[in-house]
């Protein structure tokens, strides 16, 4: 008797093991700015309740099998000289309760699957925001119908409003995925794949490309900047001014330098620096605001002068395989370059967001 | 255990009339010995797997790390699941479907022992045009699912989709012929009185096994015809710019790719089901729920293919329709399970390293089952689908599953094939490796996945918390590593021991534990009659223990000749698909076409006895 | 196949079925899902050609060039009966076959392969004629589902005939006696199947608008 209870204080010393797993699950947001597990959008949270929800039907599920199979384990071990055991072949009563039993469970889990599943496949509530989200090698484009602007790699929503996102690919089949604010949809061709989410908090919300699409796949990230509407409105207002490049000052020559670099150096083969009515069908993203992005080279490189200049000195080299190749640019083009992109911003951009976010 | 070897250790001496040499081998039709072929060469491809997986690992272990170009880690990728899938884990259930069939059901060789060398051969081949890719640093990069368009010629202009392609064709007809092979021996070859619901567990999964390969992977043959036909003659089956839709491959990809699914988890099922009841000194529980259970999963595993596709935005109705078939295989799966728990239930336990596996086995494998149902829940799989969630899943079943299942089979059945017994001492060190090591390796994809690191990339940055998961997953791979070395120095020494197995070291209830070990080439003397589903059980409970049964001549009976048709044959096959792998070269498709064409009519008008 | 068993000498399987004769229907089920994925294929992109030629109605490209529809049914028509024909030619062969009566088997065996070699032949003219008439095998989707379709039947049938011819010669030197009826018994199954695919082919493709 006394084994036994010994034996059952150790299953019980599990349970803490179990309760570690949990939290390193539930694992603390400000660390993991891309889970899943810390809905600020209405479509996440609507998933993640949903989630929640089967991973406690799991966890029960779970103590139950592996109880029951390290009790069998420790009780019926053999022992030496042992009678052979009583020889059953089944038990019809038995067999019929545990079919029963899971497929229960399963419709505790199905009806608010079927409600949920309907009701993130209804239009957006309310005025929504239409954005078309266009996946290219390996880049996401936005594009805001309602203000007639263009942008890449960084979506800008306010909080509160809903945003419909009308998504297609230009070349190969990618994934768009925001964790925080919605799920992933992938991207086709001939029709849009629909994806809408209100978001509830301002911030930085990272997301990647979730389908592999090539070489760069591992490089194909983008951001969400949830702003208040104030300032979402001065962002739009700054935009919707881009309707060519920022002129630059007189007086910054070696800016003037990088604006007549960029237009000889066949940048504006690729790229467009106004958000507004930019060329169609360019290969490389929209680079309005490009100043004052939060990230270079597809949301994957924090936008600093240095790590500017070091892309521009070659691609290939940090993103091996992106479509824009090594331009053979010398030192002093380059930081004539820096200096131009870097006069490529609007003035009104909701200027300071949580570091690391 | 080996207490009885001692005395029986002058019979391999005894009698020997078995061919030996290189040549033997090459035209060899006996199952055994083509079964031996596909466990070598399959267990050389999977530990080539594993090292590619290892190298990935390594990449993974910090973030930003340079080790592997992003060329080079998804070509790894892509071939650590094609091969895993096609040349590991499918050849290795391919190893006991041939070795152990015929002896469990009492036969002496599979239906068309000369198909079963041609289906080896033509394995081995297409094993080795897929990992030639290698040596021309063009190996297969677009995933072992291969997304259309991405694998269009216009996304993919390289030899890399080429390789894939013939490989899998090449493959295919591999698998096909062996499903058709041992459907027909499970349903026709089996011995006096061994009806259908009197077969082994092992048979009778891998005879559901059967079924699934012949009804799926025509339709992964019909999808890279058309993709064969993309690139090579420009059709637009896959391309937008033709008309063509990709999604047409995803449908026809995961019609097959669900299926394969369950091919690759059915034979571990049947593994399990042989080990516990041995170790437990009681039948198997619920053998007919078994029996239905593994068919409803087989046969809902063809109504499930779009839960691979939520993402695609089917629309809500098909989300619902496929969520809920794909929950509903909980329900049998369910039913394994609490009859496994059943067959240990009140039995007396032998905890050897075979049991301690299959113990394993189902430990583990609850945990992929039960995040197969989160991700039956469409609107959570929009989460998880493409993440290390996934990744930790289907590690969970296929090597928590398969792999456990497959290791507890080898300690299980080792000395039935090479008359040598595994160092259970060394088994359980190896089983506790393995236990913790791919627990560490895989439990942390989990927590990556729900906290948003995406599949299939070759790097990740700093601040989003990946890096101690990752870490962690990196430490436990390389133990896992080590694990498999462990595993290949107990063969090794059971090898060099030389110490014979008796004919039956685990007191087990089948029919292969009634004759030597290894078998003689004809099996059995005598094709044995039964009348339960434990013949040997049933045979102590009435006689006592069966003596150690003695090696005889046999002179008398007759087998296959051996043959070098189906060698020929398969490299006749081989020619016409390279014909198409550096553009169509028509006069060595003719070639190889020719040479199949005298292969089969040399075959057919070869006497066969 | 052909020759002697390829099984194991058994005398009494466990089903009662002959071993080469399951084996042969297993491979039938497996073609069906080769087929199926086939014919869903070309269903799910009917009508989603970008360009002409079309299946049933005329087409004029955008430079002005005239295309009639591709589709013409008569000659396919006799065809397909030819087909049919030879299903029930090949079962009298059998009879012939399995009765040892030599003379019956080789004129019975003789018309179902005229009637193959004439559908192969039939096939050839054909996909000859609608590329004449503008349709590639890359024009368009209905272009690539169509020959793709069509012609791994046609290679099936083509098969068939050469496993057919070489039973007929057998059958001429007097090697396929009744007692080996069943390898002629084998290949009828497989020309059945053939014929049964074609039974669904051919609304599908050319009837069905």
């Amino acid at each position: 008797m006394r084994v036994r209870s010994a034996r059952w204080q150790r299953l019980v010393g599990l349970a803490p093991l179990l309760g570690l797993v949990l939290l390193a699950v539930a694992g603390c947001a400000e660390n993991y700015p891309q889970t899943t597990l810390d809905p600020k959008g209405d479509f996440a949270r609507e998933v993640d309740t949903l989630f929640m929800s089967t991973v406690w039907w799991a966890v029960g599920v779970f103590v139950l099998v592996e109880g029951l199979l390290l009790y069998a384990i420790v009780r019926y071990r053999s022992r030496p000289g042992g009678p052979e055991p009583a020889q059953f072949h089944g038990n019809a009563l038995l067999e019929v309760i545990w079919t029963i039993i899971p497929a229960s469970v399963l419709v505790f889990i199905a009806v608010p699957t079927i409600r949920t599943i309907f009701r993130t496949s209804e239009p957006p509530p309310g005025e929504p925001l239409i954005i078309e989200v266009i996946g290219h090698q390996w880049w996401w484009e936005f594009r805001y119908p309602e203000f007639g602007v263009t942008t890449a790699s960084e979506m800008y929503v306010p909080v509160g409003r809903p945003v419909d996102l009308r998504m297609r690919t230009a070349d190969v089949l990618h994934s768009f995925w925001v964790p925080q604010l919605a799920a992933k949809r992938d991207v086709f061709f001939g029709r849009d794949n629909r994806l809408w989410f209100t978001a509830e908090e301002p911030g930085v919300y990272p997301g990647q490309c979730a389908e592999f699409c090539g070489i760069q796949h591992g490089r194909m990230a983008h951001k969400v900047i949830v702003a208040a509407p104030a300032d979402f409105a001065r962002w739009v207002d700054g935009m919707t001014g881009l309707t060519a490049p920022v002129p630059v000052a007189e007086a910054d020559s070696l800016a003037r330098e990088g604006e007549a670099l960029f237009r000889t150096r066949a940048c504006l083969g690729c790229h467009a620096l106004q958000a507004v009515n930019p060329p169609q069908g360019l290969i490389g993203p929209n680079l309005a605001n490009i100043g004052a992005r939060l990230t270079i080279a597809a949301g994957s490189l924090e936008n600093t002068d240095a790590n500017l200049a070091q892309w521009l000195r070659n691609p290939q080299d940090y993103k091996q395989g992106s479509k824009m190749p090594n331009l053979g640019l010398s030192e002093p083009d380059i930081r004539a370059l820096v200096a131009y992109l870097r006069t490529q911003r609007v003035a009104a951009i909701p200027p300071a967001f949580p570091a690391g976010r | 255990m080996a207490t009885t070897a001692v005395e029986h250790a002058d019979v391999t001496a005894a009698h020997s009339s078995e061919p030996t040499g290189l040549w033997s081998w090459v035209t060899t039709v006996d199952h055994k010995r083509i079964g031996i072929m596909y466990g070598v060469t399959a267990f050389f491809f999977f530990l080539l797997g594993g090292v590619e997986a290892l190298l990935m690992r390594w990449q993974l272990g910090a973030p930003d790390q340079t080790f592997l170009s992003p060329e080079a880690y998804n070509q790894l990728f892509t071939m650590h699941g094609t091969t895993m899938i096609f040349l590991g884990v499918m050849p290795l259930s391919a190893m006991f479907f041939n070795f152990m069939i015929p002896l469990q059901i009492g036969a002496r060789d599979v239906a068309f022992p000369r198909l079963n060398a041609f289906s080896y051969w033509v394995f081995l081949i297409g094993g080795l045009v897929l990992n030639a890719s290698f040596l021309l640093n063009a190996a297969p990069n677009a995933g072992w699912f291969g997304y259309a368009n991405l694998t269009s010629k216009e996304f993919s202009p390289g030899l890399n989709i080429d390789f894939w392609v013939i490989g899998l064709q090449i493959l295919g007809i591999a698998s096909l012929a062996a499903a058709v092979n041992f459907f027909v021996t499970i349903m026709n070859l089996r011995c006096k009185g061994m009806r259908m619901m009197r077969m082994p567990m092992f048979v009778w999964m891998s005879f559901i096994t059967q079924m699934l390969l012949m009804l799926a992977f025509p339709v992964i043959t019909v999808a890279l015809i058309f993709l064969m036909v993309d690139r090579y003659f420009g059709t637009s089956f896959y391309v937008p710019a033709g008309g063509g839709d990709p999604i047409l491959w995803q449908h026809l990809f995961w019609i097959f790719g669900h299926p394969e699914v369950y091919i690759l988890i059915l034979p571990a099922f049947g593994i399990v089901s042989e080990i516990l009841p041995v170790f437990s000194r009681k039948p198997l529980f619920g053998y007919a729920a078994m029996v239905f259970s593994g068919s409803f999963i087989a046969f809902l595993g063809f109504g499930v293919w779009s839960h691979h596709m939520f993402a695609t935005g089917m629309g809500p109705i098909a989300d619902t329709v496929f969520g809920l078939t794909t929950m509903l295989i909980a329900i049998p799966t369910g039913v394994k399970i609490f009859n496994w728990l059943g067959t240990i239930w009140r039995g007396s336990l032998r905890l050897t390293t075979a049991m301690y596996f299959a113990l394993g086995f189902i430990a583990m494998f609850v945990i992929g089952g039960l995040s197969g149902v989160m991700h039956s829940v469409p609107p959570a799989d929009l989460q998880q689908t493409d993440t290390y969630f996934v990744v930790a899943h289907f590690h969970y079943v296929l090597f928590g599953g398969t792999v456990l299942a497959f290791l507890g089979g080898a300690y299980y059945w080792f000395p039935k094939l090479f008359g040598r017994m595994l160092d259970e001492r060394i088994g359980k060190v190896h089983f506790w490796l393995t236990f913790i090591s791919m627990n560490l390796t895989f439990f942390p994809m989990h927590f990556l996945g729900l906290n948003g690191m995406p599949r299939r990339v070759y790097t990740y940055p700093e601040g989003l918390g990946f890096e101690l998961w990752n870490r962690v997953e990196t430490i436990g791979s390389l133990l896992l590593g080590v694990s498999f070395l462990v595993f290949i120095y107990n063969m090794l020494k059971a090898w060099r021991a030389k110490v014979p197995a008796p004919a039956d070291p685990w007191e087990g209830a089948t029919l292969e534990w009634s004759i030597p070990s290894p078998p003689q080439e004809f099996n059995f003397p005598e094709t044995p009659t039964v009348y339960s589903r434990d013949p040997l059980w049933e045979h102590r409970r009435a006689h006592g223990p069966l003596p150690e049964p003695q090696r005889v001549s046999g002179a008398e009976i007759h087998l296959p000749n051996p043959s070098y048709w189906p060698l020929v044959t398969a490299i006749g096959i081989g020619v016409f698909f390279l014909g198409f792998l550096f553009g169509v070269t028509l006069p060595v498709i003719l070639a190889g076409g020719a040479l199949t064409a005298v292969g089969i009519y040399a075959w057919a008008f070869e006497p066969p006895h | 196949m052909m020759h002697d068993a390829h099984a194991l000498p058994m005398d009494d399987t466990a089903t009662g079925l002959d071993t080469r004769k399951l084996a042969i229907w297993t491979f039938i089920g497996s073609e069906c899902l080769f087929f199926a994925s086939l014919i869903s294929t070309y269903l799910v992109y009917r009508g989603k050609s970008l360009v002409g030629p079309f299946p049933h109605d005329s087409w004029t490209s955008p430079s002005g060039e005239h295309f009639e529809p591709i589709l013409e049914i008569p000659l396919v028509t006799v065809g397909t009966a030819l087909l049919l024909f030879s299903s029930f030619f090949v079962v009298m062969a059998l009879a012939g076959a399995q009765r040892g009566d030599r003379k019956a088997l080789l004129t019975w065996l003789g018309l179902t392969i005229v009637c193959g070699a004439f559908f192969v032949g039939m096939q050839v003219y054909e996909f000859y004629h609608f590329v004449h008439k503008g349709l590639g095998y890359t024009t368009n989707l209905f272009g690539s589902t169509f020959y793709t379709l069509t012609g791994f039947h046609g290679t099936h049938v083509t098969i068939g005939v050469i496993w057919l011819v070489t039973l007929w010669i057998l059958a001429a030197r007097g090697k396929l006696p009744p007692e080996k009826a069943l390898n002629l018994e084998i290949a009828a199954l497989y020309w059945h199947f053939v014929d049964v695919v074609w039974i669904v082919i051919f609304p599908v493709v050319y009837l069905m608008r």
